[in-house]
């Protein structure tokens, strides 16, 4: 028993002192949002990197979360090192000094990038749309714009939104007539977020909700709804996977951006530098979009990319020029008081 | 004598009061455990979670001086420049001490556009000041000269705050400290507590009007086949929650069992919208809860002889009479225990009608969890608790005044 516990002990200790060595030499790790999208990542970037660079890093993925970040941060035990994020972390955690302010010169200047992918504390990975999903089976003749969402006579049935106030109060804005460039303009004036209300309250015997990104084409495959706004990558998945029909419209459809961003004070900054150098590289973000249909961010990669993929991209510049990017300093700002709105006008 | 006997029974009098107090402290001993985990588990966290609901230390912890400073404020003209400088040195610190963020959250709750106003004011302080601290803020953004952005500061100062407590009910603070109806497209909670209240009782109706029937039947049929029935009241009772309301899903959707079966046996030419309505949320919680209304009737049904309702009869009282008259007075203690279980439950359902009611049919429940996960605004989370709390605490004193908390009975 005596024996037993003295070789626990030395294991113990033995496992700390191996565990500390790892902390003071830690491989550089890479986080990003895991699934179908991680497993491409490690093909096209994750294990070409390695090779190249001969740089050990590990990849791990997450939920997203403004809070993790803090946490991580606040614990003092951070050991992350580049994390993918989305729009509104990268704002925030910029505000609040959790990331390191990129060397732009490093990775080939901010004007070679989309203009929302160039952040003072990030890079842009991916590009994605909300955008306007249609059965092609069901309705031949379909809907070319969010105006023709509003349009029950011509499309009778339901039609599915996300719930929350943020893309759809855009969506209302450009079905009623402003220009996509005008929308957070409008929706800064009390009276453009009451004509965004009205707009939603004309559909509103027609509107269901979905909460989750699964949801826009298991509701379309269903006969649920015969219009969703749905995020670009789930519908080609579906007619890729499930042999769906699924349409898009791309006009007055709204875009986002993910970012790399580096933790602050990371041990492995050198090395996570090279990391993004490395994924920004024209050469290999264009491998990324034939695998999954996301846009990718920088100016030369889209040319490259194969053009079997490139009208399902939200980058092919076809779509590009037609499409609004989400505004995150105007959501951060307005959430609260638009969330309580929307709730209201919900629940009535 | 009659001392010393005064004596000798005070002295037994003493030993009976200590025995007692033994026997006292002994059962006091036995349900410690229970009090304990009780009072660790339920009332300290819920208190606590309570208390968020007006405790508001985030800007005073991360903006002291100012928050201080700010006291002194009659909220009229803008406050002296010994607040203005309190802002700066408390905005520069909490910038560099990484503070800047709950504060920003906290005021952005109360003004729209604070966050921005507080970080950009932040970045744009210069090392030392050159001229006073006013002129500064106000040429770093003109809203640092409106009485608005002191207002918030002030109704943010803690340690406690009403803003909370007051949007739960749907009212606000205005700048000069009067209390004004939230703006009408932004006023819900009133609706919604009234329409948890709605959902609540129209269940608890159905329950009894369904679960009345079934536990006389139970109970006046013989013992073998009336078990044999209770098995398939409390199948469903050991069912998860989520399994059967997921099967109701599975029941009403629109290419559900239902409508297959309708459309093909020819009764309708296209699917009904069943799901996502105010029926479906009844039905769901009606079929969930009607156990707990079941099984109290029966137990109190089990102990009525049926001797009673034969006397009756055979005294010439008509069938429905003597079953007004003699049987169902006696339900009563079970009927109340049914109605205050089934009634209390209902009041916090969540998950039944979030998964099959529509957006309007949502509880408080709902609106609860909404705040408390997706937002992370625990001060709304916990008020609208402490609503429906309060609500349920002021029906159930009404409950015991009508109806008497002690004639309820399980059996």
């Amino acid at each position: 028993m005596k024996t037993r516990a003295t070789t626990l002990f030395i294991a113990l200790g033995a496992a700390l002192a191996l565990g500390a060595a790892a902390v003071q030499a830690r491989d550089l790790s890479v986080v990003s949002w895991g699934g179908a999208y991680q497993d491409a990542q490690k093909e096209v970037y994750f294990k070409p990197f390695m090779e190249k660079t001969k740089i050990k890093m590990v990849d791990e993925s997450w939920d997203g979360g403004i809070g993790v970040l803090r946490a991580k941060m606040q614990g003092g035990a951070n050991n992350w090192d580049v994390v993918q994020v989305e729009s509104e972390e990268l704002a925030l955690g910029c505000e609040e000094g959790l990331f390191e302010k990129l060397d732009w010169a490093r990775l080939g200047g901010r004007d070679k990038y989309l203009k929302d992918a160039a952040h003072d504390c990030g890079v842009g990975a991916i590009v994605y749309n909300f955008v306007l999903g249609y059965d092609g089976d069901k309705i031949k003749d379909g809907p070319k714009s969010w105006a023709d969402f509003w349009d029950v006579k011509k499309f009778p049935g339901k039609r599915a939104l996300r719930k929350g106030p943020k893309t759809n109060l855009e969506i209302a804005l450009i079905a009623d007539g402003v220009a996509p460039a005008d929308v957070y303009k409008t929706l800064s004036t009390p009276a453009g977020v009451d004509r965004a209300f009205n707009k939603l309250s004309q559909l509103k015997p027609s509107l269901i909700w979905w909460e989750k990104g699964a949801q826009p084409p298991q509701m379309l495959a269903s006969g649920e709804a015969v219009m969703v706004s749905a995020y670009n990558g789930r519908i080609a998945a579906a007619n890729k996977t499930d042999k769906k029909n699924f349409r898009m419209s791309w006009a007055g459809s709204l875009y986002t951006v993910d970012s790399w961003v580096i933790m602050k004070g990371s041990p492995n900054k050198a090395q996570a530098e090279q990391f993004l150098a490395f994924v920004s590289d024209p050469a290999n973000q264009k491998n990324l979009p034939p695998r999954i249909p996301y846009g990718v961010t920088h100016n030369a990669a889209t040319a490259l990319v194969d053009k079997a993929v490139l009208p399902d991209l939200p980058t092919n510049p076809a779509n590009l020029k037609q499409s609004l990017y989400i505004s995150d300093k105007f959501w951060l700002e307005n959430l609260d008081k638009l969330n309580q709105r929307f709730n209201a006008w919900l629940a009535k | 004598m009659t001392t010393g006997g005064g004596a000798g029974s005070s002295a037994l009098a003493q030993q009976l009061d200590s025995a007692e107090r033994a026997k006292k402290l002994r059962a006091f001993l036995l349900t410690a455990p229970l009090l304990l985990f009780l009072l660790l588990t339920f009332l300290a966290p819920i208190g606590a979670l309570l208390t968020k609901s007006f405790v508001d230390t985030d800007l005073a912890a991360a903006l002291p001086r100012v928050t201080k400073e700010i006291r002194r404020w009659d909220g009229r003209a803008l406050p002296d420049e010994a607040t203005f400088a309190a802002l700066v040195d408390d905005v520069r610190a909490a910038r560099s001490a990484g503070t800047l963020a709950p504060a920003a959250t906290r005021l952005n709750y109360d003004v729209s556009g604070f966050r921005s106003l507080l970080f950009a004011t932040g970045r744009q302080l210069p090392e030392t000041l050159e001229a006073p601290a006013r002129e500064t803020l106000l040429a770093i953004d003109a809203r640092w000269g409106e009485t608005e952005a002191w207002g918030a500061i002030a109704r943010a100062a803690g340690p406690t705050t009403s803003l909370f407590l007051l949007a739960a009910v749907d009212l606000k603070r205005t700048a000069d400290g009067s209390l004004a109806g939230a703006p009408r497209e932004e006023a819900i909670f009133v609706q919604v507590l009234g329409r948890t209240f709605a959902i609540a009782g129209a269940v608890t109706v159905l329950c009894l009007l369904l679960g009345y029937p079934l536990a006389y039947v139970l109970a006046t049929l013989p013992t073998r086949s009336a078990n044999a029935l209770l098995v398939l009241v409390l199948l469903p009772f050991w069912t998860s929650l989520l399994v059967r309301t997921s099967a109701w899903i599975v029941l009403l959707q629109h290419e559900g069992v239902i409508n297959s079966a309708l459309l093909q046996a020819g009764a309708i030419a296209a699917p009904l919208e069943m799901l996502y309505r105010r029926a479906a949320v009844y039905a769901a919680m009606t079929h969930v809860l009607l156990p707990f209304m079941v099984l109290p009737l029966y137990a109190v049904m089990k102990t009525i002889p049926p001797v009673h309702m034969r006397a009756a009869l055979s005294l010439g009282a008509r069938p429905m009479t003597a079953f007004w008259r003699v049987y169902a007075p006696q339900t009563l203690p079970g009927v109340g225990a049914g109605v205050l279980m089934v009634f209390i439950q209902a009041l916090g359902y969540y998950i039944t009608p979030a998964l099959v009611g529509g957006p309007d049919d949502q509880m408080l429940s709902y609106f609860i969890a909404f705040y408390a996960s997706k937002t992370i605004n625990w001060g709304m989370a916990a008020s609208l608790s402490l609503a429906l709390l309060a609500a349920t605490v002021a029906l159930y004193y009404v409950y015991d005044r009508l109806v008497g908390i002690d004639r309820i009975r399980m059996g």
